[in-house]
């Protein structure tokens, strides 16, 4: 513990002398302030690449923010990143939420897996700093009824009446077999496309059930066979997509395979290998090229960092939302500017960010991808309604 | 008709797999009565040995045959599991060969979380896929298919089975496992070096797990190291439900298990009017298993018999 305190105390010093090494040595006697925002994702482990680029895209915006200097109600602020790693891991993710409200952060962004956010979007509730998630995207998030959490991506609901739409009326799907892996993730979202299929007039002629784990489909599959879909929507990750629709193929089912987010994903290709030829998989937002501020921020943000993993746009969005909203409270004192936040309009990268009453951003994208030539090509890119 | 042939096809191959770890099991429990619960891990070890060879040799020589790749990937990992299965019984197991039951039992699941570890570091966290090396082909029966790696399974699951009885009635090496099992101590006052036999169990079962792992992620077309777990859980289940320690009883437990599983899986959902679905399908296998095991609490066919290898 005393370690930890430690480190948290030296790293409070560094980000103080950094913050101070400006043009403006002397931070008291020039009437700056320091801000400290905090930031969380998975920073080693199989995620760290991601949780990486997270923080990237958080600092980037961060030292954006610095060069052009930082005015709240006639007081000038310096803002200063605390980043922290949750190893993907909810009870680490609770740890360092705490940290960081003991450290005094004024909101954070973060944190990158839903099953971290979760639980840490409790602790920051419960002391009233604001919590700004880049890619959080289960809906259990801001179903909690926490004020302080928002997030700037497209939630499981958003993606799962686009995708359950986009099987009936754009693939003319009229039998739905759906399949799901039981996690929070993946029943979900299953849970959401069955609403949707049936909403645009499609039926749903199979729900059926696996683990994270299994790899053996044969027997469920061959159950869906006998109900003659047109198409089969899987909820789960890449692991089990892949052996599914393989074995697809071994039972001469001509049915179209549709995915999530966690499908479409380098790795399916991979591991499918030429069975994966026309899968369909959807990811929550815009490809970065379409993004509106895409080209410009891929060229501002690997000039620093080097390639863009995933989320980076995201996070660095949702660093710009909440100082534009501490610009319009005039404070960064998080009960003034947590109120401002429900306003939010703001043009970023990513799109036009606008929350509901819940924290989820209205309208977000999600886009549809094909493979085609062993590669993910993009098919359309469809608004939510909700 | 189709989909209950389908159903049967599938169950046939998946419990062939279960078989054939399902042996391993049952071999090391019937000489020396210990519950060798690394078994599964060794079958991961040479799924991952074999697919690291498979897949240079399918970067590297991309016109050899799928065929002979396979060979060359089987060719390595054999010699790796019987070694390993050689290692794991003289460390983890002779030393304590007549110490309490519960003590192997333990060091079983430690051998088991290390190898699941040094798999994780050797070979990562990722799923590794099975390069497409092998023929994809693919026919019809009465509107259900069966494919070439299916039909390999069957064939040489069956092979093995009637290969390993022979060997254990027929050979000096057999009758001397079939005198250890009756009696360790009688055995070696008769001149069986009873720990040669005991190695060579375990050197013939990890063998069987090469095989048996380079199948399954043929089948499926990958591997993970923790692949080992859930398919060595479900083989040893297999062998309780056919009478551990028989090696007919670990085939047909096999089998049966994998059967039950399928039909549970495709059936259930339906025959329950959606009330119970196919994440069912584990509990209805293990409801099965339980059954049986009130009524015949040694399994299908465990009478202790001469035929216990």
């Amino acid at each position: 513990m005393t370690g930890h305190s430690l480190r948290g105390a030296l790293a409070i010093a560094c980000a103080v002398l950094m913050a101070g090494c400006g043009d403006k040595p002397q931070t008291e006697a020039s009437g700056e302030k320091t801000l400290l925002i905090g930031q969380v994702s998975p920073l080693t482990g199989p995620q760290a690449h991601l949780g990486k680029d997270n923080e990237n895209g958080a600092r980037l915006a961060l030292d954006e923010i610095n060069a052009a200097g930082l005015t709240l109600n006639g007081e000038k602020f310096v803002l200063a990143l605390r980043s922290e790693d949750d190893a993907a891991d909810p009870k680490t993710a609770t740890t360092v939420a705490q940290k960081l409200v003991d450290e005094g952060v004024a909101g954070v962004i973060g944190h990158l897996n839903s099953g971290a956010t979760i639980p840490a979007s409790k602790i920051y509730f419960d002391n009233g700093i604001p919590q700004i998630s880049p890619s959080a995207t289960a809906i259990a998030y801001t179903t909690a009824g926490f004020k302080t959490a928002y997030r700037v991506m497209t939630n499981d609901a958003q993606q799962g009446s686009v995708l359950g739409m986009f099987a009936v009326s754009k693939l003319g799907a009229k039998r739905v077999a759906i399949v799901d892996d039981r996690t929070a993730y993946g029943q979900g979202l299953a849970d959401e496309v069955a609403k949707a299929v049936t909403a645009a007039g499609g039926t749903v002629v199979a729900r059926e059930y696996t683990s994270d784990r299994a790899t053996d489909f044969m027997a469920i599959l061959t159950s869906i066979k006998g109900k003659s879909p047109d198409l089969i929507f899987f909820g789960g990750m890449d692991p089990q997509a892949a052996p599914m629709i393989k074995q697809m193929k071994q039972l001469g089912m001509t049915a179209k395979f549709l995915g999530a987010d966690g499908t479409q994903t380098p790795k399916f290709i991979e591991l499918a290998g030429a069975d994966a030829e026309g899968a369909l998989a959807s990811n929550p937002g815009l490809p970065l090229d379409a993004m509106p501020g895409g080209a410009a921020f891929r060229a501002k943000f690997e000039a620093k960092y080097g390639k863009i993993q995933n989320y980076a746009p995201y996070a660095y969005d949702a660093v710009y939302v909440m100082v534009d909203a501490m610009k319009r409270a005039g404070s960064s004192d998080p009960a003034k500017y947590l109120a401002e936040l429900p306003k939010t309009d703001y043009s970023g990268v990513t799109g036009h960010i606008r929350f509901d009453a819940k924290g989820d951003i209205t309208g977000g994208a999600v886009t549809l991808y094909q493979v085609k030539d062993g590669k993910w090509q993009t098919v359309e890119t469809v608004q939510s309604g909700n | 008709m189709d989909i209950f042939l389908q159903q049967l096809i599938n169950g046939l191959v998946l419990g062939s797999v279960y078989a054939l770890v399902a042996l391993g099991y049952t071999m090391v429990y019937g000489i020396i009565e210990l519950i060798n619960f690394a078994h599964g891990e060794v079958t991961m070890m040479g799924a991952l040995v074999a697919l690291s060879v498979i897949g240079a040799l399918a970067l590297g020589m991309p016109g050899l045959p799928g065929v002979l790749i396979l060979a060359a990937g089987l060719a390595l990992a054999i010699p790796v599991c019987v070694a390993l299965g050689l290692l794991i019984e003289r460390v983890a197991y002779r030393p304590l060969r007549n110490a309490p039951r519960l003590a192997p039992l333990i060091t079983a699941i430690g051998v088991s979380i290390v190898l699941q570890n040094l798999a994780m570091l050797i070979w990562g966290k990722q799923y590794i896929s099975f390069p497409p090396v092998l023929p994809q082909g693919r026919y019809e029966i009465l509107g259900a298919h069966i494919t070439d790696v299916q039909i390999a399974i069957l064939v040489l699951t069956v092979l093995i089975m009637l290969g390993l009885i022979l060997m254990v009635q027929r050979t000096r090496l057999g009758r001397a496992m079939r005198a250890t099992a009756q009696s360790r101590q009688v055995a070696s006052l008769m001149g069986v070096d009873v720990n040669r036999v005991i190695a060579s169990t375990f050197a013939i079962g990890s063998a069987l797990a090469a095989v048996a792992g380079v199948m399954v992620s043929a089948y499926y077309g990958l591997a993970h190291y923790y692949m080992g777990f859930m398919l060595g859980l479900k083989a040893f289940s297999a062998a309780v439900l056919g009478g551990i320690g028989n090696l007919g009883g670990a085939m047909l437990g096999g089998l049966l298990l994998g059967l039950i599983e399928s039909f549970g899986a495709g059936y259930i959902g339906d025959l329950t009017g959606g009330f119970l679905g196919s994440h069912y399908q584990d509990v209805f296998a293990f409801f099965v298993l339980i059954a049986v095991l009130v009524f015949r609490p040694s399994g299908l066919l465990g009478a202790r018999g001469i035929e216990r290898a």
